[in-house]
């Protein structure tokens, strides 16, 4: 999965969180998804659907030439019900089961929530999927027939209409589409991270060869911390040399002869870390370098 | 050398157990299902969920691993959709559909329902009307691929034939499914539109009405109106019905919109759509019945009677199943 890494800034960006308090009490401090993502997951169930149509189209018709069209009927009820259920039933059955996403929804880490924060009902899912109706397929009909038989001023406020459906997502905070304010739903991240090591922990066997002075440790807050934690898992060698001169110019560090820059951000991570969470349990959480 | 272990080290390291057992579990049920979990699994998931939730608080207050933060955020997250999420099984939800959330939904859009009934009949009066005093009328309601020859120039015997003759040869399972999904899709577009402040709604249920007035407009002046009632009633009194009710749920979406009342606007179309979307849930239950009965019944029963019994009894069975009276319990579902 590509979501293990944490990106710099993206998922917790602070107009993205939404509160969703517990019965227990705590916030889990939801992050919605955005339009980019909402598209991706669109497409790759389309495509789905599509190509899924394409394959039955197929099966079905060389059924029809292998059996020398005698169950003719069957094979027409059978194609009609395959495209109907694909069009209507593919998202609701997908959204009804625990997981409550597509597999478009799935992959790019996303799921269906009820905005009240109470469980998602079968209604709220028929509801927002049934608005499909005009935000997708009615577009979509609109692209086919190209406008034949009507004048340009009809195609242009066809146009404007399906515009205002299709873009409706990026014109609020929650990024919903028509369907998910029928329904009262919203589409959050949910997904799922495998944990991944502490970088404090002891096991670097060269963290003994660096011993920082109170004054250097004292040089960074939490917010330099989590930046210096972004770097060391990216590990991108020019980053870390970059960050690693960095440092070792702001808290005066002479760097040994064979001292590797990944080494020693490793162990100014772990020392400032400490530093910063004994702090914590007195009470004082250290902003960042400014706040003294 | 050891070094020395942080707080928030041994924090993680006292706990890290029962979060990766949360986190198999939880994808076990993701994957599968609620009823892949053992027993046991399922009892302990609630456990290991609070257990996660405060290791979520200590972590946000103690420790300075964002990492770690981010990773308890997301399977709390997940555990807690999975712990607070619908609990019923699909029988019983199916149950209780039928027995409460369906008629409750009709009877409370009643006004709607009756709405969209007036503006039937009101396209139907006016089609009947218009095509009564000038025939050319007629093209105007029912486009030419659609009538299939049925139009002001045909004579009394090939407008008869049209009503009784079974369309030999014509595949007729494969037509009723056809006609389902065809209406299924109107009705679902007439409840979508609704949101357009129930005005493109509004249009389709007139335009719905006026066919039918077209009909009878062709039909009545060559003495075939009765005859033309049994043909269009047999299937359109469930499938009429099944589209006033659509009409209903788009209506009461838009009405909604436009007009909130004490609620929120966002909450008040919320909770319309929830309702209105179990309604549209039966609508094209009916349908496909009314599929069945259009495709089947109407090409192998052709005597009229007949077919005024059958729609006279849908019409009444529907309506006695929607708006009976039910204990007052049941009806506020």
């Amino acid at each position: 999965m590509a979501d293990v890494q944490p990106m710099p800034g993206a998922p917790g960006r602070p107009e993205r969180l939404r509160t969703l308090i517990t019965p227990e009490g705590v916030d889990l401090r939801l992050v919605v998804a955005d339009a980019g993502a909402r598209a991706a997951a669109f497409l790759i169930d389309a495509a789905i659907i599509v190509g899924t149509l394409a394959v039955a189209t197929i099966a079905i018709v060389l059924a029809f030439i292998a059996l020398k069209g005698k169950p003719g009927e069957i094979l027409a009820i059978l194609w009609l019900l395959v495209f109907f259920f694909l069009r209507n039933a593919y998202f609701i059955a997908f959204e009804l089961r625990p997981g409550a996403a597509t597999p478009g929804k799935r992959a790019l880490g996303l799921r269906v929530a009820s905005r009240d924060g109470r469980p998602l009902t079968a209604d709220a899912i028929f509801a927002r999927n049934a608005m499909r109706e005009i935000e997708v397929f009615l577009p979509a009909t609109f692209l086919v027939t190209q406008g034949r038989g009507v004048d340009a001023l009809i195609t242009l406020a066809g146009l404007i209409w399906c515009a205002v459906f299709v873009f409706f997502p990026l014109f609020n905070r929650d990024r919903l589409r028509v369907g998910d304010l029928v329904a009262g739903t919203i589409v959050v991240r949910a997904p799922r991270r495998r944990l991944l090591p502490d970088l404090a922990a002891p096991g670097g066997g060269q963290r003994g060869a660096f011993a920082f002075t109170s004054t250097q440790i004292d040089a960074y807050g939490v917010k330099e911390l989590h930046v210096l934690e972004d770097v060391i898992r990216h590990n991108n060698s020019a980053m870390v040399f970059e960050v690693a001169m960095r440092i070792r110019r702001k808290i005066g560090w002479t760097a040994g002869a064979a001292e590797s820059d990944w080494d020693f951000l490793s162990a100014y991570y772990a020392a400032l870390r400490g530093r910063l969470e004994t702090r914590l349990l007195f009470g004082r959480r250290r902003r960042d370098k400014y706040d003294i | 050398m050891a070094g020395p272990t942080l707080k928030s080290q041994r924090f993680r390291s006292e706990r890290e157990a029962d979060w990766v057992a949360l986190d198999a579990h939880v994808r076990k049920a993701e994957r599968a299902g609620a009823r892949a979990l053992s027993d046991a699994e399922l009892l302990a998931i609630p456990v290991l969920y609070r257990g996660a939730l405060s290791s979520l608080s200590v972590a946000r207050a103690t420790s300075l691993d964002h990492e770690l933060v981010a990773y308890l955020e997301s399977l709390c997250t997940r555990a807690y959709f999975f712990v607070y999420g619908t609990r019923t099984t699909l029988a019983h939800r199916v149950a209780r559909f039928f027995a409460v959330d369906w008629p409750a939904a009709a009877r409370a859009l009643w006004r709607e329902t009756a709405a969209a009934w007036l503006l039937m009949a009101l396209g139907a009066v006016v089609a009947y009307a218009l095509i009564r005093q000038d025939a050319d009328w007629f093209y105007a309601f029912i486009p030419g691929e659609m009538a299939q020859g049925r139009d002001p120039s045909a004579t009394t015997a090939f407008l008869h034939s049209t009503l009784y003759d079974n369309s030999a040869g014509k595949p007729l399972s494969a037509f009723a499914t056809f006609l389902f999904t065809h209406n299924a899709q109107i009705a679902l577009m007439a409840f979508a539109l609704g949101f357009a402040f129930c005005i493109p709604t509004a249009f389709l249920m007139i335009f719905n009405g006026s066919m039918v007035g077209a009909m009878f407009a062709l039909y009545a002046p060559h003495g075939l109106g009765f005859q033309l009632g049994g043909w269009l009633l047999i299937h359109g009194s469930t499938e009429l019905y099944a589209v006033a009710l659509a009409g209903a749920a788009g209506f009461r979406i838009g009405w909604t919109l436009a007009f909130p009342g004490p609620l929120a606007r966002m909450d008040a179309v919320a909770a319309a759509g929830r309702q209105s979307a179990a309604l549209m849930f039966g609508v094209v239950l009916m349908l496909s019945v009314a599929g069945m009965l259009e495709g089947l019944g109407r090409q192998l029963i052709r005597d009229d009677a007949v077919r005024y019994a059958i729609a006279g009894f849908m019409a009444v069975a529907w309506s006695a199943y929607l708006y009976w009276p039910r204990r007052p319990a049941l009806s506020d579902g």
